[in-house]
């Protein structure tokens, strides 16, 4: 039942193993666990709360909406944010939808089935309190979000839409066209604008957070720096919260926005945060192939897709090397000379099978020597069968902006011929480790969305990542936080004149002269792409010991002629984007590092950590129970030392863990 | 493909402004505007320059981080999307391409490319929202939402904020912003409570930040990444109205 406090020490790999934390799960049975954790949680009286100052760092749908709800309730809290605007956070970018239990399609699904389905797409690798307490409140973030004015997708007769996502044999998401993502983020910023015009959250954009300021063990403030200025500046709080999103960019193509960044997460974990399953990382099945070498990002086709587009690949290698060379059009193979590789595969779940499975398969043809586009590293995803059953109009209207953004790219038609499809780094699992209030090791630093470990274990399913954030951010934290702060009414105001923001902010300075000193005129571009290439290829959809060993010495390497190298051009005290890209860089460096030591402690495949090492006969990822059922926290030590392990034993009282079947 | 590209300086704010030529060689008709610009910084930097600010971030055409006034229009010679889903082979071989940042009073120049659009933020603090306060939702299904109200709704809803609208318009106003978060939510049932309010204290602080007046020069339209119609403006002009003068609908 309860996560206990564990001592391990010294096992494979000579990692150094000590306690962890207490996880905080309250006991009781797993549907009251939350109710009754409530209840016993401190409250901070409305007189008190306009003088506890928060600090939110990030204003994607945790950060926006965590500073909505708190604003609310009337706490003083200043939100940053790297964009001109927060309604430029990467939530904007969510296609698909977002799923809740409310079982409006009378399909047999319940906050149980919700729970069961995520922990169990997650490899049994998350907490069950927290999935469970997840599900829970999902329904109340489509309430919450309805209310706000997100026009969800609605049927003929008024009533709201869904559509199914994988991992999931019910239909339980719901969407806004292919903008899910942005509409909900404009419903949490719109929030939190109505508390900015009362006064309770002030926003400043363009800043990026440098450095967490900890005074006696705790969070107590941030140095940011102003991007526009190039300043550094000093703010101080009660307590911090980092809602900065997910660390993908590691991989230099992928799916995240070109300003998504790991480097608060780092920070903290510097200070002394820990780091939770680094390396569980996510491919995403359906991304437009990488075309030519100049390619900044990749372009995800919503998992929505898979509702009604089929994957194939010829069943035969000369036809698929006469479709690499555009000899023939798919169109033209007939159906027996298809291969509809996951449905025969996974006749159950079909073409919505987990991501992680979708990607792993996808690649194993390609691999085969299946592949379509020139490159031989593309699959098909068709819809004809869909047109030709339900009719052009329907599935224009489920998916047009999706087709359109498509043809934009690609300039090809994907009613005319099949989208082209391969998979591309989308997601991260991992983040800082937090306990059942979503504080991290460090007292008063709270970590919320992509940016903690908490919920959805070694895979995410579709749709539920604005489902975590906004539960976070909306429903949990603003019961939690105030529990922390209770303890800090009456505490004297805070100082940023306190020695420990002279020596933080004194620390920022020198990283970032350290960077801008190189008398060279190499981009940092270049040491970007190395990054990527060493990710992609050792610590991406397919790990071994010896690769991850590898990779350890390139990164090494890379570190060194990085810091050597790098040419950043102009003055730190401007706006200047090349030092905003170099210090970003040098923190993946030191984060790839970090994934690779928790890849090769993790010796057993689950959800997308795929180690050759570990797989069924068929190819399947084979979990280890016995001796990795846990959640790896990572401790730092220092730059030149061996990161130290601590281990969080899972445990499923309610549950029963399987290995994960989708056939 | 080779290009001849005229790019606006601008140290900051307050100094002024000039365009700069290069020249960029070789570059495929695959290559998005950002990745061409992105080769021509890393070429820059190697040669010892400065490189091009300009704004960017999702590259997907969703985020309205970027937008680039290019060859005289906002976002370029292609209909309905963003700088960033702009690819070079839109253009002729050997073209001279023309690269400004956005222009207007009320987005006032902070680097090279990159403007300073926290204007949108303040009209959208002044009453883009509906006063719900997290708790006190009803179940989702309370109120019915007809579909047609619901897409007219999202249509208006997918603006972007990347600020099109102001550029390609004559008197750099921002009423198909405006409109398009009015719409948005007027068009709602949970939206119409505050529906008059909301209009009124939007095109106020839109008039108070330096936004021109509204023509129905319809540039606006024809210029938004999204093709959000002017008809939402025609909304705004209703829910306006109306706020000024109550009475029976």
């Amino acid at each position: 039942m309860h996560l206990g406090i564990v001592l391990y020490f010294c096992t494979t790999n000579n990692i150094p193993m000590e306690h962890i934390p207490d996880a905080h799960i309250p006991a009781g049975p797993l549907e009251q666990k939350w109710t009754r954790h409530k209840a016993s949680l401190k409250l901070v009286a409305p007189n008190n709360r306009p003088g506890m100052k928060v600090i939110i760092v990030g204003t994607g749908l945790a950060g926006a909406s965590a500073a909505a709800a708190l604003g609310e309730q009337g706490y003083n809290v200043s939100v940053f944010c790297i964009s001109d605007s927060p309604r430029r956070a990467h939530s904007v970018a969510a296609q698909g939808g977002i799923n809740a239990a409310k079982n409006y399609q009378n399909d047999n699904d319940s906050v149980e089935r919700l729970f069961l389905d995520t922990l169990k797409g997650g490899d049994y690798r998350a907490r069950e309190a927290n999935v469970y307490r997840l599900a829970e409140l999902s329904n109340f973030i489509i309430d919450h979000c309805v209310a706000q004015g997100v026009p969800f997708a609605r049927d003929y007769g008024g009533y709201l839409a869904n559509r199914s996502f994988g991992g999931a044999q019910v239909s339980r998401t719901f969407y806004a066209r292919g903008q899910t993502g942005q509409q909900l983020l404009l419903g949490a910023y719109s929030s939190m604008n109505r508390q900015v015009a009362r006064g309770t959250v002030k926003v400043f954009s363009r800043y990026e957070m440098m450095d967490l300021v900890v005074i006696d063990g705790e969070a107590k403030g941030i140095i940011v720096r102003n991007l526009v200025t190039g300043e550094l500046e000093r703010f101080a709080a009660h307590a911090v919260v980092l809602a900065t999103g997910g660390y993908g960019n590691v991989y230099f193509l992928s799916t995240n926005a070109m300003n998504s960044n790991g480097s608060a997460l780092m920070q903290c974990y510097r200070r002394g945060a820990l780091f939770a399953n680094p390396c569980f990382a996510q491919i995403h099945p359906t991304c437009i192939p990488v075309h030519g070498t100049h390619q900044a990002k990749l372009t995800l086709m919503s998992e929505s897709l898979r509702n009604d587009g089929r994957i194939w690949v010829p069943k035969n290698r000369e036809e698929a090397m006469k479709l690499r060379k555009k000899q023939i059009r798919p169109s033209e193979i007939p159906e027996n000379a298809r291969d509809y590789y996951l449905e025969r595969r996974y006749p159950a779940f079909g073409n919505l099978v987990p991501r992680d499975v979708a990607s792993r398969a996808a690649k194993e043809r390609c691999d085969a020597g299946f592949g379509v586009s020139e490159t031989g590293l593309a699959v098909y995803l068709d819809f004809s069968d869909a047109i030709k059953k339900q009719g052009y109009k329907v599935i224009y209207e489920r998916y047009g902006n999706l087709f359109d953004m498509y043809e934009k790219i690609t300039g090809e038609d994907p009613v005319k011929e099949p989208m082209m499809i391969y998979p591309a780094m989308h997601y991260t699992m991992g983040g800082l480790w937090v306990d059942y209030n979503l504080m991290t090791t460090i007292r008063g630093l709270f970590a919320i969305g992509e940016a903690n470990f908490s919920d959805h274990g070694a895979n995410r399913l579709g749709a539920s990542a604005l489902m975590q954030g906004l539960a976070d951010g909306y429903f949990i934290l603003p019961y939690t936080l105030p529990d922390y702060l209770a303890g800090k009414i009456g505490e004297k105001d805070l100082e940023i004149s306190h020695p420990s923001f002279d020596t933080t902010q004194k620390q920022v300075h020198e990283r970032i002269m350290r960077l801008t000193g190189n008398s060279s005129t190499i981009p940092a571009d270049i040491y970007y792409k190395k990054l990527g290439t060493i990710m992609w290829e050792y610590i991406g959809m397919t790990r071994t010991a010896s690769g991850l060993r590898k990779a350890m010495e390139q990164l090494d390497e890379l570190k060194t002629d990085f810091a050597a190298g790098v040419c950043v051009p102009g003055s730190q005290y401007t706006l200047n984007q090349e030092l905003e890209k170099a210090l970003r860089i040098a923190d993946f460096i030191d984060l790839a590092r970090l994934m690779a030591f928790d890849a090769l402690a993790r010796e057993e495949s689950c959800g997308g950590h795929f180690r050759s090492e570990s797989q069924t006969s068929d190819g399947e990822t084979l979990r280890n129970d016995r001796d990795f059922m846990y959640v790896a926290a990572w401790e730092y030590l220092g730059d030149d030392q061996k990161p130290v392990l601590h281990r969080e034993e899972l445990s499923f009282e309610f549950a029963q863990v399987v290995q994960r079947n989708y056939k | 493909m080779n290009f001849t590209l005229k790019i606006w300086k601008q140290a900051d704010a307050r100094s002024r402004g000039l365009f700069q030529t290069y020249r960029l060689n070789d570059i495929t008709g695959d290559t998005s505007f950002p990745e061409m610009l992105d080769i021509l910084n890393n070429i820059l930097i190697e040669a010892g320059e400065e490189p091009v600010a300009f704004d960017h971030d999702c590259r997907e055409g969703i985020c309205g981080a970027c937008g680039l006034y290019i060859n005289g229009r906002p976002h370029g010679p292609d209909d309905s999307i963003t700088t960033c889903q702009l690819y070079m082979r839109k253009f002729e071989d050997n073209a001279v391409i023309y690269i400004e940042p956005w222009r207007s009073k009320a987005f006032p120049v902070i680097k090279d490319l990159i403007v300073d659009r926290r204007a949108f933020d303040k009209i959208l603090q002044a009453g883009g929202f509906i006063s719900v306060n997290t708790g006190s939702a009803p179940e989702a299904h309370t109120h019915l939402v007809s579909k047609k109200q619901a897409d007219l709704s999202m249509d208006a809803a997918s603006c972007i904020g990347c600020g099109a609208c102001v550029a390609a318009c004559k008197n750099g106003s921002a009423m198909l912003f405006v409109a398009s978060r009015v719409s948005a939510l007027a068009n709602l049932p949970q939206g119409k409570t505050e529906a008059c309010s909301r209009a009124r204290a939007m095109v106020a602080k839109m008039d108070e930040l330096g936004f021109g007046s509204c023509t129905n020069n319809g540039s606006c339209q024809a210029e938004c990444p999204k093709d959000i119609s002017i008809a939402h403006i025609a909304r705004l002009n209703r829910e306006f109205l109306y706020c000024k003068n109550p009475g029976p609908r």
